[in-house]
């Protein structure tokens, strides 16, 4: 199907102006009746450092363009000086929100590189699952707080720090950190389930549904709630996939892809779960879907759960696995094989590889290169709010600036990874 | 065709690169561009992976693309010379390369030809040198302060 891509540069949604030219408006080639006003980097509704130049008939948005990298910090740079080991530490604060994902598809592609993909016990992949799942619903809940702020439901805000924090509590249980956990290592994870996991998982899986009802109480059927969003922001399919776009701003168009279902990893084929698709493209759609997802989140922790098999929670592959912490005391052997592994690392077959995970913003992928080193000789992550903001010119245009706070909110950006 | 770990990689010339991504989206469904990057292989340790009639070079462009309908991926891997540090830009056919182009363009210095809007969008306007490049060192930058005119 040919894409009409000249309908997007014809809607000339994005202001292509350099930020030395927007600090001196006059030179700026826009007629009398516009303005060119920056929102942000400091800003309530910008999730961070996200600056949008805006370019303003009134109140209307005619053309604007995103302006980023405030948070940027070289990641991809650091990435190429640290082992495999260590890489997860440094990949885990890109997307702060979900963390998991990032530690997930660096060890993805680590371990394609190695060609220890087909090897990782089953204990392992399954504990991945259920910690992404869970990290899946804290980032949900996230947006559902920082959505309900920016719209001026504030009392959502509280509520959904509230429900995000019982699963943090989950997480720091489980892993021992309630954000860049390190947990998921290239070979497994670094640590078994603790004891009583399950109960207390089941725990918060029985408290959040509750708590989902109250937000449709509070929010989705009431009319103050979708006069701002319906119809707000609107992008069609054709846009969304022309742009790259991935995650819940693609499925808010109707295009149902989902990599958990249609390009399964870990052992998502195993397990039963709706991709949630809008019909409008609208803010109210990427809301409805992301809370919806909170659910279907529920229902695949569950699943996880009663399926969760037993055996070993990492490969044992002396290559990459370190020697059990017992066996360091009394003998030298393991001693030197634990010095070795964490100074130098383990050595990596030369080869380029791309792995991507579906990530609660879209696709997060991983390309990476190794010249058969310790260290990553290139490693490029794939950050989906990075690629989804692009879509954010064409929903603001011709809404007013307030409609573009709804707009910012529900493409659901984490600056961390945007910069990166 | 050859492959990376069994994962679908192909080796096409710069000037052809444009026509062929165009193709594979009208005829063979690959019809999101998921990933643009470039590679400085300039320090590379090992021998590279590349088919006899491609000569390697300094740079490499990667290309990620995605076929929805046939849940394939393919990556386009394209070399780019040091002395001519320029590819053709994939705006035209993909509008969502805008933000990666300009991101390879500021983390390597290679300059998309046909882009909208070569532009910085991580680093500062102002800044000099490319970061991700392999001659680009870590840690050694003094830290730039920008409007400190009257310092005490």
């Amino acid at each position: 199907m040919p894409v009409e891509h000249d309908l997007l540069r014809e809607a000339d949604s994005v202001l292509r102006i350099s930020e030395a030219e927007a600090q001196t408006p006059s030179e700026v080639p826009a007629d009398d009746q516009t303005m060119i006003i920056n929102m942000g980097p400091q800003h309530p509704s910008t999730h961070g450092v996200l600056r949008i130049m805006l370019e303003l008939d009134g109140e209307t948005v005619v053309r604007s363009k995103p302006v980023i990298g405030y948070l940027h910090t070289g990641m991809e740079k650091t990435g190429e000086t640290l082992t495999y080991m260590q890489g997860g530490t440094n990949v885990t604060r890109m997307d702060y929100a979900s963390p998991l994902f990032n530690e997930l598809v660096f060890s993805l592609a680590t371990e394609t590189l190695l060609g220890i993909d087909e090897d990782i016990p089953p204990r392992a992949q399954w504990i991945r699952m259920l910690l992404c799942e869970l990290n899946r619903i804290s980032s949900h809940l996230l947006f559902q707080a920082t959505n309900g702020m920016d719209i001026g439901a504030v009392s959502m805000m509280i509520f959904g720090w509230r429900e995000r924090e019982e699963v943090l509590r989950l997480l720091e249980l489980i892993t021992g950190l309630r954000m860049n956990h390190n947990y998921i290592r290239p070979g497994g994870v670094a640590a078994d389930l603790p004891d009583g996991w399950r109960d207390e998982v089941l725990r918060v899986m029985d408290l959040i549904p509750p708590r989902l009802d109250e937000y449709d109480t509070l929010l989705t059927g009431q009319p103050i709630w979708r006069e701002r969003l319906q119809g707000v922001g609107v992008i069609t399919a054709e846009e969304a996939l022309a742009l790259g776009a991935t995650g819940p701003v693609l499925r808010s168009t109707g295009v149902a892809w989902d990599l958990r279902r249609d390009m399964p990893y870990l052992a998502y084929d195993k397990l039963d779960f709706d991709v949630l698709v809008g019909s409008y493209g609208d803010c109210f759609d990427r809301y409805a879907i992301r809370l919806n997802e909170i659910r279907e989140s529920i229902k695949l922790v569950r699943q996880i759960v009663d399926q969760m098999p037993g055996g070993d929670y990492r490969i044992q592959d002396r290559k990459v696995t370190p020697p059990p912490r017992a066996r360091i005391d009394e003998s030298m052997e393991a001693l030197i094989h634990h010095f070795k592994i964490f100074t130098e690392g383990f050595k990596v077959p030369a080869g380029e590889v791309y792995r991507a995970v579906e990530s609660p913003r879209g696709e997060l992928g991983c390309y990476m290169v190794s010249d058969g080193g310790g260290r990553p000789y290139r490693m490029h992550i794939r950050g989906p709010s990075f690629v989804n903001l692009q879509t954010l010119p064409h929903m603001l245009k011709g809404g007013l600036i307030a409609d573009g706070v709804a707009c910012i909110s529900s493409v659901d950006p984490i600056m961390g990874e945007v910069d990166r | 065709m050859p492959d990376s770990r069994g994962q679908d990689v192909r080796h096409i010339a710069r000037d052809q690169l444009v026509a062929e991504v165009r193709r594979l989206r009208d005829e063979d469904g690959f019809n999101v561009c998921v990933d643009v990057t470039a590679v400085d292989y300039i320090a590379f340790a090992a021998p590279r992976d590349l088919p006899e009639d491609i000569e390697p070079e300094r740079f490499e462009v990667v290309v990620g693309l995605l076929s929805h309908s046939k849940a394939q991926r393919l990556r386009l891997r394209v070399q780019v010379p040091a002395d001519d540090m320029t590819c053709p830009s994939l705006f035209e056919v993909h509008p969502g390369a805008e933000a990666l182009e300009r991101e390879t363009y500021d983390m390597f210095g290679i300059t998309f030809e046909g882009h909208p809007d070569m532009t910085r969008i991580l680093m500062p306007e102002e800044w000099e040198g490319h970061p991700l490049r392999k001659d680009y060192p870590v840690g050694t930058i003094p830290v730039q302060f920008k409007g400190v005119s009257d310092a005490r």
